[in-house]
């Protein structure tokens, strides 16, 4: 990776961030919705970036992170009443202790093992939500009421269900989520993951202690993922165990491979990419899971770098 | 009934289960321990036997035996058909790379899936048993079908077992599974080993599906909970042991029979992913599995 100047580098994310913030009001009212949707998740495939991408760990339960935050923030409001901001805090939080027990446990394996030990968790996971069906709604979920999704600071109070407001709160957890993982990708610590990915028992060999810096990923990733469940609660206002199956473990992959993996923008080009073409297509066939498995098979045959990751081998060398 | 008698009912069940799963796990196992890559669409190959079975016997009139044995035949043949030229397609295009080739694979996955809800739709339907025989107990009758099922999957795994220690075809695939470099150095069409292996792994799923497919109707999502529990046996069994294949088999097979007769199947489920990743955790080599080279 060539260096740029980071004044050249922030430009461009900034810029990102600028167009987005535009298109809320250029946007249809359909398309603005698909949007604070879209941004959402992105902030769900780019934790799964951290960890995948830089870090080289194919985890395939990373369900169990983004449900973690779903649950944590709309459990924690649909039972206690806990307020917004308290409740986002929790998801996050839960995503966080979770990741910190997994890390302990599945960092011991590597390879395809780490693979089955993490799906086997998030099964794990899934089952239970669907035991203890009394308090998380089971496979019917539990939908959080208009009145519990306000924001009260001071006097002005902010409807989470109104569009807009939406929409600026997706942009404002996508950016904040896009420019601290830019910052860590561009640090020490972010190099040091990098090295990990490239070669292990050398950079244990030079002296990092490379099972922490693992951990600390996970533990970064599962945060991250578990701010875009929490979010995602709370903006749409609907918890279910669907979002924690092995298919919600697999979409973060599909989006950071499409997109590019160890790009910082790749997740969202990947997100708003898959989830237009299932858009699209959805009005013609409902074979939505057709066009997800023949996609993960071209993009692993003839486009393993993703859209990103091309661009930036043929163009841009400079792209984080 | 008494508590001894539903046990025995629990245990028969069970039985049935693990000699399905024994099958099911088997086909796994040759393909992780001969090719080195985690099938996960093995389930939709299991899934795809057992749609291929309702389609054949449904499409043969005539006495509901003949509709059966063409199923038992056909659909393994077309499943491993399917398999070959997934192989073919993509998985040799890989480079067999494991990180890929799971992508891949769970790409298959959603294919078959797909295809199956497209042409088959939601519905499951039965497929008759070849025969109705009701062995008479002392306390209740049991299906003679269920029982068949046990033997001829006893029957498969001994034949396999054969093939794999008895025949130079045997003798082919284990050289390849110790190395595949060296086989190829000693004239082994390595190439046509993997993709005949990958064929017979699904074949044996789609065996399976097929017994099972009068017990339990063909659906086109049955194809989930195989896929756990065979890597359950597996990892448990250890990877690549034919003989901890089939006593994980018996084990998985047996509890899941037990417990859930007894309690919630929801737990039991939750427990025995649990104790499986554990394993997995600590002790990678499984049970009864060697450590590896």
């Amino acid at each position: 990776m060539k260096d740029a100047s980071p004044a050249k580098t922030y430009a461009l994310h900034l810029g990102v961030i600028a167009l987005l913030f535009a298109l809320n009001f250029v946007l249809p009212d359909y398309h603005q919705g698909l949007f604070a949707r879209i941004m959402a998740l992105a902030v769900f495939a780019m934790g799964y970036n951290l960890l995948f991408g830089y870090v080289g760990l194919l985890s395939l339960g990373h369900a169990m992170f983004f449900s973690a935050g779903l649950y944590g923030a709309g459990l924690t409001v649909y039972h206690l009443g806990w307020g917004v901001p308290e409740a986002f805090v929790a998801g996050v939080a839960c995503g966080a202790l979770f990741a910190l027990a997994i890390g302990l446990l599945a960092l011991r394996t590597s390879g395809v093992a780490f693979m089955i030990v993490t799906m086997m968790f998030a099964q794990v996971f899934y089952l239970l939500i669907l035991y203890f069906a009394a308090w998380t709604g089971g496979d019917q979920g539990l939908v959080i009421q208009q009145s519990s999704r306000i924001i009260t600071i001071g006097g002005a109070s902010l409807d989470l269900t109104n569009p807009t407001v939406r929409y600026m709160s997706a942009l404002a957890l996508f950016s904040v989520v896009l420019l601290i993982t830019l910052a860590v990708v561009r640090s020490r610590f972010g190099r040091v993951l990098v090295a990990i990915r490239e070669n292990e028992e050398r950079t244990k060999m030079l002296g990092y202690d490379t099972v922490a810096n693992k951990l600390a990923a996970v533990i970064a990733s599962g945060a991250i993922c578990a701010a875009s469940g929490a979010a995602y609660a709370l903006l749409f206002g609907y918890i279910g165990s669907s979002f924690a199956s092995v298919q919600y473990s697999i979409l973060p992959l599909l989006w950071v491979l499409l997109g590019g993996a160890a790009t910082i923008l790749g997740p969202l080009i990947g997100t708003l990419f898959m989830y237009y073409v299932t858009d699209i297509t959805s009005g013609f066939t409902s074979a939505y899971l057709l066009i997800v498995g023949v996609a993960l098979i071209l993009l692993v045959l003839f486009f393993p770098k993703g859209v990103l990751g091309s661009v930036r081998q043929r163009w841009l060398g400079w792209l984080p | 009934m008494h508590f001894g008698p539903h046990l025995l009912l629990a245990a028969l069940e069970g039985l049935v289960t693990s000699a399905v799963l024994a099958l099911t796990a088997l086909g796994l196992s040759l393909v992780f321990g001969v090719m080195r890559i985690v099938n996960v669409a093995h389930g939709e190959f299991f899934m795809l036997g057992a749609v291929l079975a309702w389609a054949i016997s449904t499409a043969i009139s005539g006495h509901p035996a003949i509709g059966f044995v063409a199923a038992l035949v056909i659909a393994p043949l077309l499943v491993g058909l399917v398999a070959f030229l997934a192989e073919w397609l993509v998985l040799r295009r890989l480079n067999y790379n494991p990180e890929g080739t799971i992508v891949a694979t769970i790409g298959m996955l959603y294919i078959i899936q797909q295809l199956a809800l497209t042409f088959y739709g939601p519905e499951a339907r039965p497929v008759e048993p070849p025969f109705n025989y009701r062995i008479l107990l002392p306390w209740f009758g049991y299906s003679g079908y269920k029982l068949s099922v046990i033997a001829a999957s006893a029957v498969l795994l001994v034949i396999t077992w054969l093939v794999l220690t008895r025949t130079k075809i045997g003798l082919i695939m284990r050289a390849t599974q110790y190395d595949r470099e060296t086989a190829q150095a000693f004239g082994i069409p390595v190439e046509r080993v993997y993709a005949g292996v990958f064929a017979i792994g699904a074949m044996l799923a789609a065996i399976a599906a097929v017994l099972i497919v009068p017990i339990s109707q063909a659906h086109y999502l049955m194809g989930q909970d195989p896929l756990l529990l065979s890597f359950i046996v597996v990892i448990i069994g250890g990877l690549g042991s034919l003989r901890g294949t089939v006593v994980a088999a018996i084990l998985i097979g047996l509890s899941d029979g037990i417990v859930s007769v007894f309690f919630s199947p929801t737990l039991a489920k939750i427990i025995a992913t649990l104790v499986v990743a554990m394993v997995l955790v600590f002790r990678p080599q499984g049970l009864f599995g060697t450590t590896p080279r």
